[in-house]
């Protein structure tokens, strides 16, 4: 699991954004060649960490239990 | 009940019955003679008591006849039947006896007509969603794509929290599931399903809430009927899946949640990427990333490439003129030179000192100079006295 349940979640999300709008970027933009290689360093990053995040993931299940006062409590699922 | 029944008993006052005597004999001769029937009529009188009992007159044109349905039975069904509606009602008729009063004890209520009063009752709350603005299509969210934390409202131990647990961990190992055990049939499961759905208000983070059951009866698919859940599901911060029943069954809950997927299963597949799939992504944007690099560098080889050969003709061209040039400086050069001229019969006369004369006066009468012609220095002298 990396880092926090859920964390990792938003940023594999974030990351697939940004390197998706960095390749249409590069694909459509006439840029030169200095904007062009920072744009494709920054993607060769965020594909690294998505799919770094991709291969150590692990789903997690939990149950959530209110109690008399409505506390809640989190604890692992017996599947 | 000491006596038998004697038709002649009663035939003076001397054999006079009580009257409980008559209707408990009356009671014993109708539960006897006619045991459990259906009875088609028309719901007149309709009152349900606070003990849940139900009490009501079944009617046709020529006659009537009192019910009574038991809470014990009635829970069961989905609705109050409305007043004036045909009903098929199966029950055991009896005598009432401290009314004496005959009286059909039902123990199931169907509409004879289709869908019915609990079609009605549907169509009423369906109608109140409708007006608030439940209904509305353009309510309905969608599920993000790459979910991070799913919460799932079902019971702990249905066929569908498996079925939801297998197919989410399988398709996106990224997302947390947080189950919410809930009660999903029978009177608690209303409360049960409300108080659940009004827990994800307090949970951090959520994309996507599903809530469902598997199929059962309609009867076991009630809760989710129930406008006050549909109005909860209405309520939710995130967008909701339902997944309830089959596919014919469409419920409420169904009608109100941002996606309606037919089965649990379904509604895991909703709220997923599958990750195979987002792996296929990731290397078509690589391949994209590769690809774009590769253009603007093309780009400014060809560049390159381009000033390159500007560059080089250019010189080229330079040096080709220089070249001209310089054969022409020399041929200027050459028509120039002194030795051209002495060649041609010229004598350069200079002094001791290398001075060129060009003068008389520069000649003194004796004085000695040097003659340069072409092909060496001649010693001279000025005659005197010229």
């Amino acid at each position: 699991m990396t880092g926090t349940p859920g964390a990792g979640g938003a940023g594999f999300a974030q990351d697939l954004e940004r390197l998706e709008a960095i390749v249409e970027a590069l694909e459509a933009q006439d840029l030169d060649l200095d904007q062009a290689l920072a744009l494709f360093e920054e993607g060769v990053e965020r594909l690294r960490a998505a799919r770094e995040r991709l291969t150590t993931a692990e789903a997690r299940v939990r149950q959530i239990l209110a109690d008399q006062a409505g506390n809640l409590r989190v604890e692992d699922l017996e599947r | 009940m000491g006596r038998s029944l004697d038709l002649f008993a009663a035939a003076s006052p001397d054999g006079a019955w009580t009257v409980a005597e008559v209707t408990r004999r009356a009671r014993a001769v109708i539960e006897a003679g006619l045991t459990g029937l259906w009875v088609r009529g028309e719901i007149s009188g309709f009152k349900a008591y606070d003990s849940g009992h139900w009490y009501f007159t079944l009617r046709d044109r020529a006659a009537q006849l009192r019910c009574v349905m038991w809470a014990s039975d009635n829970k069961r069904l989905a609705a109050r039947p409305d007043e004036g509606v045909q009903v098929f009602a199966f029950g055991l008729p009896t005598v009432w006896e401290e009314r004496g009063e005959l009286r059909l004890t039902v123990r199931e209520l169907l509409a004879s007509d289709a869908g019915g009063p609990w079609r009605l009752q549907f169509e009423r709350a369906r109608a109140a969603l409708e007006r608030d603005g439940l209904l509305d299509p353009a309510r309905k969210r969608p599920i993000p794509p790459y979910p991070r934390r799913i919460v799932v409202v079902t019971s702990r131990d249905g066929a569908a929290l498996h079925d939801i647990v297998a197919v989410a961990t399988r398709r996106w190992p990224m997302a947390e599931l947080l189950v919410l055990p809930t009660v999903v049939q029978g009177q608690a499961a209303e409360p049960s399903l409300i108080a659940a759905l009004a827990v994800i208000d307090r949970l951090k983070r959520v994309d996507v809430v599903i809530v469902g059951r598997g199929g059962g009866s309609k009867e076991d698919l009630q809760a989710f009927n129930s406008e006050r859940v549909a109005r909860a599901v209405a309520a939710a911060p995130v967008p909701v899946i339902s997944a309830v029943g089959h596919e014919t069954d469409v419920t409420l809950c169904d009608l109100v949640a941002d996606i309606r997927a037919a089965t649990p299963s379904a509604a895991a597949e909703a709220a997923t990427p599958d990750v195979e799939a987002v792996r296929a992504h990731l290397a078509r944007l690589a391949r994209g990333l590769a690809r774009g690099l590769r253009t603007p560098t093309v780009r400014v080889g060809e560049r390159l490439a381009r000033v390159t050969d500007r560059l080089v003709g250019e010189m080229d061209l330079r040096l080709e003129r220089g070249d001209a040039r310089v054969r022409a400086a020399g041929t200027r050069l050459d028509a120039l030179s002194p030795l051209r001229v002495l060649g041609r019969g010229y004598a350069v006369p200079r002094d001791a000192a290398g001075r060129v004369l060009r003068r008389v006066a520069q000649f003194a009468p004796g004085s000695a100079f040097r003659l340069r012609v072409v092909d060496g220095d001649v010693r001279a002298k000025v005659e005197d006295g010229a």
